[in-house]
């Protein structure tokens, strides 16, 4: 996007990344803020722009042939799929993919560490847990009761996640996310072990694949639930920044840090939940979006969020396209092509932090 | 807990404890012995209901493809671990049972299921492995050219690299025909219950040959886990060494794959729990040990699940839990170290 292309892209100011445990934090002199790129309200109307013009043009990419022309003379069966399937389908992009991007950034700020990720970390294999209790359980109740669930078990199983690693005393970057996809694979294995005793192993793939190809009106407005956790974020925002920076230097300038954790778990497990019980998975997307976007603009929350959401969406957006284009009239579900194109990134973005962490 | 061979032992005490040591490892690998062959016992005769003989011969074949399986995946292990230098790295956590998965997907791909069905299933295997080993050979190469200087980079790319084998197959096999997959899904994702006889026959030829010619390996592969530094100046060829080791082991995980599919922590479970058991990194020790806790974690496993608690083909789910846990606390205590 072009906001990401502002000039100032060198790196030479980063600080290294956070290592060293919490042990000696009181040694450590407080990560600097990387205020690197500079970024005005026409990036954003730019990159926003962009964007819409992105999003129409999906909306005209499908099996049955629908162009602009077909709205304005009003077939009704045009018309008809166009707003039952095509304008919810491009609603339900953006959302998942600005809300799952956010996520991961307030993440990374709150573990201290860039590769952690709701998908890096067992938030969504918790989320997908829940979904599966809620079934087997409580098969009866509304969805909202059964996304609650889901949102419960997210928030315990990143909680969980947390005091992992809080009880490594050499908290390094690598041993992180790999203790926490470790942590995501022995859940999924329980949940597995559930679905298949339960005969429930289809309905877990549509979970851990994200798909949009059965997004209908009226199938995926609790989406919207995450426009309120975005803004909830966005209030936030500064308290995150302060909290990365570390429990102390928070507690110093008066910021509850225990209360900002947990806001910013609340936010984390609602937006993965909601978007697991609609979407189904999307791999790396927490991941790759915010830290493309610190790499080019620093690391204050509240400047990077609104780009980050903006570059989620355009990725998911991208892939989707890609999804629906390659294998014309079939389709690819979106979390497979992410996850090509993510695992690709995320291998570089590690080799790359090595190189020059050394 | 190390008794390396090459320790001078100047009194007689550390004779006698070499001999003790020697008498545990004696009695640690009869145990296990025994207990492999009460499973694999077990496994044949545990609940039959009627014809003895159609029993027998169906579930001989299970348990020849299990035994096969799980000496290979121990086998493997072992050996890539010592050429690795530590005790993390399995194969199939660095991702070489789903690059098997991928590379079969793309032939698929390319020739289409047709002519796969006219070719010899043997001719095709051999084909297959043959591509693997060529692939996976570059990769470990590319992958340690450095030496395996930062692990813990290592293990997170080859975990991710996994990832992105495994999403590549779905998406190749999504541009296959529908209808074709539909007849390929099968052959494609074996599980322990369906086993191809046909494939079984020539890679117990396969695995046998290959566990045959790394014996002669194994004494300076002892020299080779004490690193590269120290096996050169031993007068080891450690390149050659390396290379051919690295060739078994993607042989031995091209076998396991195609017969059963990715199972992913086992290795690494059995090759710890051998050196636990052995207490020692001589090769001679634990390999054995670790192909009979396998076949004994497979096989057994594989009769209690299914014939006491009738649960049916969770076995490798139930890996993965118990494994995935094992990595945790690997990660853990090494990090702490």
């Amino acid at each position: 996007m072009s906001v990401t292309e502002s000039p100032s892209l060198s790196r030479t100011e980063r600080p290294a990344p956070a290592r060293g445990g919490r042990t000696n934090r009181s040694a450590r002199p407080p990560r600097r803020l990387r205020t690197r790129g500079e970024i005005r309200v026409w990036h954003l109307l730019v990159s926003a722009v962009v964007l819409a013009l992105l999003a129409l043009g999906s909306l005209f990419v499908g099996v049955s042939d629908i162009t602009p022309t077909d709205l304005v003379t009003g077939d009704p069966d045009k018309v008809r799929v166009f707003l039952v399937s095509r304008v919810p389908r491009m609603a339900a992009i953006l959302l998942a993919g600005m809300a799952m991007s956010v996520a991961g950034l307030i993440m990374q700020h709150l573990t201290r560490n860039r590769f952690v990720s709701p998908s890096t970390a067992g938030t969504v294999e918790s989320a997908m847990l829940g979904v599966l209790v809620a079934i087997i359980f409580f098969g009866s109740q509304s969805v909202m009761a059964k996304m609650g669930i889901a949102v419960v078990f997210a928030l315990a199983g990143t909680f969980v996640f947390l005091q992992l690693i809080r009880r490594t005393t050499f908290r390094d970057m690598i041993v992180v996310p790999l203790v926490g996809i470790m942590f995501g694979g022995v859940i999924q294995a329980v949940t597995t072990f559930f679905a298949y005793r339960m005969e429930l192993l289809q309905s877990l793939d549509t979970w851990s694949n994200g798909d949009f190809s059965g997004i209908l009106s009226g199938r995926y407005e609790l989406l919207y639930l995450v426009l309120g956790a975005l803004a909830i974020g966005y209030v936030f925002a500064d308290r995150f920044t302060v909290a990365g920076m570390g429990e102390e230097f928070a507690l110093n300038l008066g910021v509850s840090y225990t209360r900002v954790v947990n806001a910013g778990l609340a936010i984390i497990a609602v937006i993965t939940a909601v978007v697991v019980v609609v979407v189904g998975a999307i791999p790396f997307l927490g991941l790759i979006v915010p830290n493309i976007v610190t790499m080019a603009l620093g690391d204050n929350l509240r400047r990077v969020l609104p780009v980050t959401a903006l570059g989620g969406a355009a990725f998911v957006l991208v892939c989707d396209v890609i999804g629906r284009t390659v294998r014309y009239p079939y389709e690819i579900p979106v979390g497979t092509v992410v996850s090509v194109v993510g695992s690709v990134v995320f291998i570089a973005l590690i080799l790359n932090s090595r190189r020059k962490a050394v | 807990m190390t008794t390396s061979p090459a320790a001078v032992s100047p009194a007689a005490a550390s004779t006698a404890h070499e001999a003790a040591q020697l008498r545990r490892r004696r009695v640690v690998l009869t145990v296990l012995a025994l207990l492999a062959a009460a499973s694999v016992v077990g496994y044949l005769t545990v609940d039959v209901v009627g014809s003895w003989t159609f029993v027998l011969k169906l579930r001989s074949t299970q348990v020849a493809a299990l035994v096969l399986v799980g000496t290979a995946i121990a086998y493997s292990t072992v050996l890539f671990q010592t050429v690795t230098g530590n005790r993390i790295l399995t194969p199939s956590v660095m991702g070489f049972d789903s690059l098997f998965v991928l590379i079969q997907t793309v032939i698929v791909f390319l020739f289409g299921a047709d002519m796969l069905a006219q070719t010899d299933a043997r001719l095709k295997f051999g084909f297959e492995i043959a591509v693997m080993v060529a692939f996976s050979v570059l990769l470990f190469r590319l992958l340690f050219r450095r030496g395996s200087h930062d692990l813990y980079v290592m293990v997170l790319v080859g975990i991710v690299l996994g990832t992105l084998f495994s999403g590549l197959s779905t998406f190749v096999s999504r541009l296959i025909d529908p209808n074709e997959y539909l007849t390929l899904q099968d052959v494609m994702f074996a599980s322990f219950n369906s086993v191809n006889e046909e494939l079984l026959a020539v890679s117990a030829v396969l695995v046998v040959a290959v566990m045959a010619y790394g014996v002669r390996l194994l004494r300076r592969l002892d020299v080779v886990a004490l690193g590269r530094d120290h096996a050169v100046n031993l007068g080891v060829n450690h390149r050659s060494v390396v290379n051919q080791a690295l060739v078994a082991v993607a042989l031995l995980v091209s076998v396991s794959t195609a017969l059963v599919g990715p199972i992913t922590f086992l290795g690494l479970l059995v090759a710890n729990l051998a050196r636990q058991l052995t207490r020692t990194f001589v090769h001679r020790w634990t390999i054995p040990a670790a192909a009979l806790v396998a076949v004994i974690a497979l096989v057994g496993g594989q009769l209690v699940l299914a014939r006491m608690f009738d649960f049916t083909t969770s076995l490798s789910v139930i890996i993965n839990f118990v494994g995935g846990s094992y990595f945790i606390l690997l990660l853990l205590r090494e990090s702490r170290s």
